[in-house]
């Protein structure tokens, strides 16, 4: 089991490098580098940009310049603003980190629960139209859902406040983040329940006099976990790159929407930073994910 | 005395009525009586009983439906509708200003008056957007486009995975091995940052000779296939390969070495067609992945560039002005998830019915 | 017929599937009696497993028992509902399967499995219900209990979950134990030791035990009566001895003619031509007609009736009518 942790740790750590230094290196491919060197720039801004990052030097040491000073925590600054970006990290991510768990939260409880009731009573009508509406979500795109539930109830019914400074209201872009994630577990765990039941072990214990509420709780639905946790690693991905539109749709100033206005305002030392922070989380994210799914599955505690 | 083993205790004549009996009945049945008793179920080919499950499943077939019908429309339309995706609205010559952001099915001031004279003018069915574009036309246009990336997008996709897949998996070893672990470092990147990324990079640095086919399309689009190229195939070629890695070890495999048959020969015959189900299945959902992802991106803005329209910058577009013409939002969704929903219906039907796996 | 423990009687157990009804069990009856050892024997598609599934109901999704009766001590199993038969099942009459690999629940331990079979049907709680387990597992020749207890499944070889899984079986020491094939996935060897097992167990506790099965040699060593399927229907019963030395029915002739003779090497083996019957459209006459050489004009139209060959041997072949009917015409 050790070895299987290091070994892990150690893909992530190089993963992580991996990304570092494609990101770095994609941003200076860009003409005139990150930091649009094309444009005409006073003598003085040029100075201190050389000075802050080691411009004058070859480009593979800047990389490493560069990664010294991500461990460092100094994550360079802004080129639209000139803000620290670890300060902008600090403000916005807080507020991400809060809608990306309540939706993570949201997705598994509830798509585990749907799922397995759709199992349960299967081809009755609580599966029919659990399955109706789950295919259906998983169709329709996060970006849509948002615009959509922004126009009718903040704009049309106005029943749930628009987002602003003073007042933060999660509901609307938690259910926007979620509502994928959720449907995707929804029939993920239908799936993984009905094939748990169909297991020779559910046999025995239906031989065994085991009531029917026993077998489905106790000794299926233990099994049926299991794809539900390794689909979890994916799904922060998407809750992380879906929370970038949710976020600007909504107008939370998440890092998601930071990351968005960066791309569109060509602001590559943030777009640079941010993806690596993003990466890095969800590199992390896959990670415990996968030494979850080892613990909770017996079988391969002693591999 | 031996009585054909039948004690002479209960003799067979008191247990039944043998006089029900004739000589007849004891003759011998021939081969062909004993044939036709021996109903055995029709046998189909693997495809045949495949297509037959697809078309019993309703879903499915009504997604067939609802795609042709799409496909049949973005085909006819162009034709129908005199309007071109770019085409500035003008009467008689002159450019229409107050033809902005027409309701579905109505008219400008300068169109009615034209109407009005006796002039034939075709409706506007999603009505116009703000630059005084007719709708229908480029919802059309940008449906067309959505599909062609995401069509394509799954054909590159399954080209590289399928070949990298295949040598992987026939080559097996210590190749294999090295081949997997790029896989697999690939795979962990997170592919969408990688994807906003590169498309932000590709989107300055390509330049294509002017008037070539690939300039027709526009850097966003050649930059888009590069970068599905790049990162997507990795699941098509981990399938492939343990697909080939299945089949290799089976027995039939095997039998065929034995008798001789060359590689190319076991690779057509045997792993090719058991292959081509999981292909045909993980290709079909691949489209309205691809479709998503085009879209997701052509929201941000990294997508296709104006003035090709794409569905999901003309959702984005629809986001300015979403409280006064809601319809311009809605429209474009309703396809994305129309595509999205009838491709993926349709994948799950084309799984339940040929992959063998399925217990059923 | 009040002494008799398990009496079925002209079971009709059908799967509703997409392609149709299949009568997997067409019209089988007989009688159990306590400390019996019944052996059902028939090839895959027989209906020997699924008449033990309908015993215990537990068939699968579409399955259902569509017609006889099966009485349990006088009480039509049948017609009970779902919550007498599992005051039913593991308590009167328990069950073991064929692959004890995938018969264990893969994220429990033994004794969670072991302890919860003790718990459903008996007062014994905690320390109580665990001594149980203990002495279950021993009974079973499972030594070092305590640590196996302790183990999961995975851990354990294939003849160890065997007995893991006679031992859960007779927690409750049932009435019957039906076993469906419990040595075919183990090795030659192990096989021996769990029909042992299964021998010295039978002897100690006096249970009845059904015993369903493929292997003809398996049936030979242990089972008191014997009961041959084919096509959901009974072909032959009667005592191992009857049944081994004096055959009366084809498919059963043919069966013992294709055991390959270890002591006659040069003998051509004997298969019985044919492929096993299609459950979904069964023959008007006998099932075995296809493939039986002596078939004749009324096997093709006719079901033969169940002819009493002797007090305890009984054969539905219309060979034996035959038999009689040419001996009554004098030929």
């Amino acid at each position: 089991m050790g070895k299987y942790i290091i070994k892990r740790v150690l893909l992530a750590v190089l993963t992580v490098f991996v990304i570092c230094a494609i990101t770095f290196f994609l941003m200076h491919a860009v003409p005139g580098g990150p930091f649009n060197r094309e444009k005409a720039l006073s003598e003085a801004t040029v100075a201190a940009l050389n000075a802050r990052y080691n411009l004058d030097k070859p480009l593979g040491e800047q990389f490493l310049l560069y990664l010294r000073n991500l461990l460092h925590g100094d994550f360079g600054v802004s080129l639209k603003n000139g803000r620290e970006i670890k300060a902008i990290i600090g403000e916005s991510f807080p507020i991400s980190a809060r809608l990306g768990i309540s939706a993570m939260l949201v997705a598994l409880v509830l798509g585990t629960v749907l799922g397995s009731t759709a199992a349960l009573m299967r081809n009755r009508l609580p599966d029919r139209l659990i399955v109706f509406f789950s295919t259906l979500f998983t169709a329709v795109p996060s970006f849509i859902l948002a615009t959509m539930l922004l126009l009718i109830f903040c704009i049309e019914l106005q029943w749930v406040p628009v987002w602003s400074a003073t007042s933060h209201n999660y509901l609307l872009p938690v259910i926007a983040l979620s509502a994928y994630p959720m449907a995707y577990i929804t029939r993920l765990s239908k799936t993984s329940m009905l094939d748990a039941l169909s297991q020779d072990y559910i046999r025995t214990a239906r031989a065994k006099g085991v009531s029917k509420f026993k077998m489905i709780f106790k000794h299926a639905l233990r099994n049926s976990l299991i794809p539900v946790i390794t689909y979890a690693g994916p799904q922060i991905a998407y809750i992380i790159t879906g929370s970038m539109v949710i976020e600007t749709i909504f107008t939370v100033g998440g890092l998601g929407s930071k990351f968005v206005s960066a791309i569109t305002n060509r602001d590559y030392t943030l777009i640079m930073a941010t993806t690596i922070f993003l990466a890095a989380l969800m590199v992390a994210a896959n990670l415990i994910c996968d030494l979850l799914y080892k613990l909770v599955d017996p079988r391969i505690k002693y591999d | 005395m031996e009585n054909n083993g039948l004690p002479k205790k209960n003799p067979l004549s008191l247990q039944l009525d043998l006089s029900k009996f004739s000589q007849e009945s004891f003759a011998p049945a021939t081969d062909e009586e004993k044939r036709q008793q021996d109903v055995m179920s029709k046998s189909t080919t693997f495809f045949r009983d495949g297509m037959r499950k697809l078309f019993k499943n309703p879903l499915a077939v009504i997604s067939l439906i609802l795609l042709a019908a799409i496909l049949l429309t973005i085909i006819i339309a162009p034709m129908v509708v005199p309007y071109s995706y770019e085409e500035i609205l003008s009467v008689n010559g002159k450019r229409d200003k107050g033809a902005k952001n027409l309701a579905p099915f109505t008219y400008s001031q300068m169109e009615q008056k034209y109407i009005d004279q006796g002039g034939e003018r075709f409706p506007h069915i999603f009505g116009t957007d703000e630059q005084c574009r007719d709708y229908f036309i480029r919802v059309v246009y940008a449906t067309r486009i959505s599909l062609f990336i995401g069509f394509f997008a799954s054909i590159i996709v399954l080209i590289i995975g399928m070949l990298y897949g295949s040598i992987s998996g026939y080559m097996g070893g210590r190749a294999d091995l090295i081949m997997m672990r790029v896989v697999d470092v690939i795979y962990s990147l997170p592919d969408m940052l990688m994807i906003i990324l590169l498309q932000v990079v590709l989107n300055e640095r390509l330049q294509f000779p002017a008037g070539s086919f690939l300039s027709r399309m526009g850097t966003s689009m050649v930059s888009l296939f590069i970068v599905f190229g790049l990162l997507y195939w990795v699941g098509m070629a981990r399938l492939i390969r343990g697909q080939i890695l299945s089949i290799k070890e089976n027995e039939y495999v095997l039998a065929a070495r034995s008798i001789g048959a060359k590689p190319g020969r076991i690779i057509r015959k045997h792993i090719i067609p058991n292959c081509l189900s999981v292909i045909v299945i993980s290709s079909a959902l691949q489209i309205p992945s691809a479709t998503f992802t085009e879209s997701f991106l052509s929201f941000v803005g990294i997508g296709v560039k104006a003035p090709m329209p794409s569905l999901g910058s003309l959702a984005n577009a629809a986001r300015e002005g979403l409280q006064s013409y809601p319809y311009k939002l809605v429209f474009p969704a309703i396809v994305i998830c129309l595509i999205v929903l009838s491709l993926n219906l349709l994948g799950d039907g084309l799984r339940d019915a040929f992959d063998p796996k399925l217990k059923r | 017929m009040s002494e008799c423990l398990l009496s079925v009687q002209d079971l009709h157990t059908s799967f509703f599937t997409d392609a149709g009804e299949v009568q997997a069990v067409n019209g089988v009856s007989f009688d159990l009696n306590p400390g019996e050892i019944l052996g059902i024997v028939g090839e895959s598609g027989s209906g020997k497993s699924v008449t033990a599934y309908s015993i215990m109901q537990i068939l699968a999704g579409t399955g259902r028992i569509t017609g006889g009766r099966i009485l349990f001590k006088g009480q039509d199993l049948s017609k009970w509902s779902e919550k007498q038969m599992q005051g039913f099942r593991g308590k009167n009459c328990s069950m073991i399967f064929q692959d004890p690999m995938t018969s264990l629940n893969p994220v429990f331990t033994i004794g969670d499995q072991m302890r919860e079979a003790v718990v459903l049907h008996t007062d014994r709680r905690g320390a109580a219900a665990d001594a149980r387990v203990k002495e279950l597992l021993e009974l079973v020749g499972i030594n070092e209990p305590e640590k196996r207890m302790k183990q999961y499944p995975f851990e354990h070889s294939g003849g160890m979950r065997q007995r893991v899984m006679i031992a859960m079986a007779l927690a409750c020491e049932p009435d019957i134990l039906i076993a469906d094939e419990p040595t075919t996935a183990l090795d030659v060897t192990i096989q021996a030791q769990i029909l042992e097992l299964m021998q010295s167990l039978q002897k100690k506790m006096g249970m009845a035990v059904i015993l369903v099965t493929h292997d003809l040699g398996v049936i030979a060593d242990m089972c008191d009566n014997i009961i041959v399927m084919y096509g959901g229907r009974i072909c032959e019963r009667g005592t191992a001895r009857e049944i081994f030395y004096n055959p009366k029915h084809e498919y059963t002739k043919g069966l013992l003619r294709s055991i390959p003779n270890v002591n006659n090497m040069k003998k051509k083996l004997v298969p019985i031509a044919g492929t096993p019957i299609n459950m979904l459209n069964l023959p008007k006459g006998c099932a075995f007609c296809p493939r039986c050489d002596s078939a004749m004009k009324i096997c093709l139209a006719q079901v033969p009736e169940e002819i009493m060959i002797s007090e305890d041997h009984k054969a539905s072949c219309w060979m034996n009518v035959r038999a009689a009917y040419e001996e009554v015409i004098g030929k």
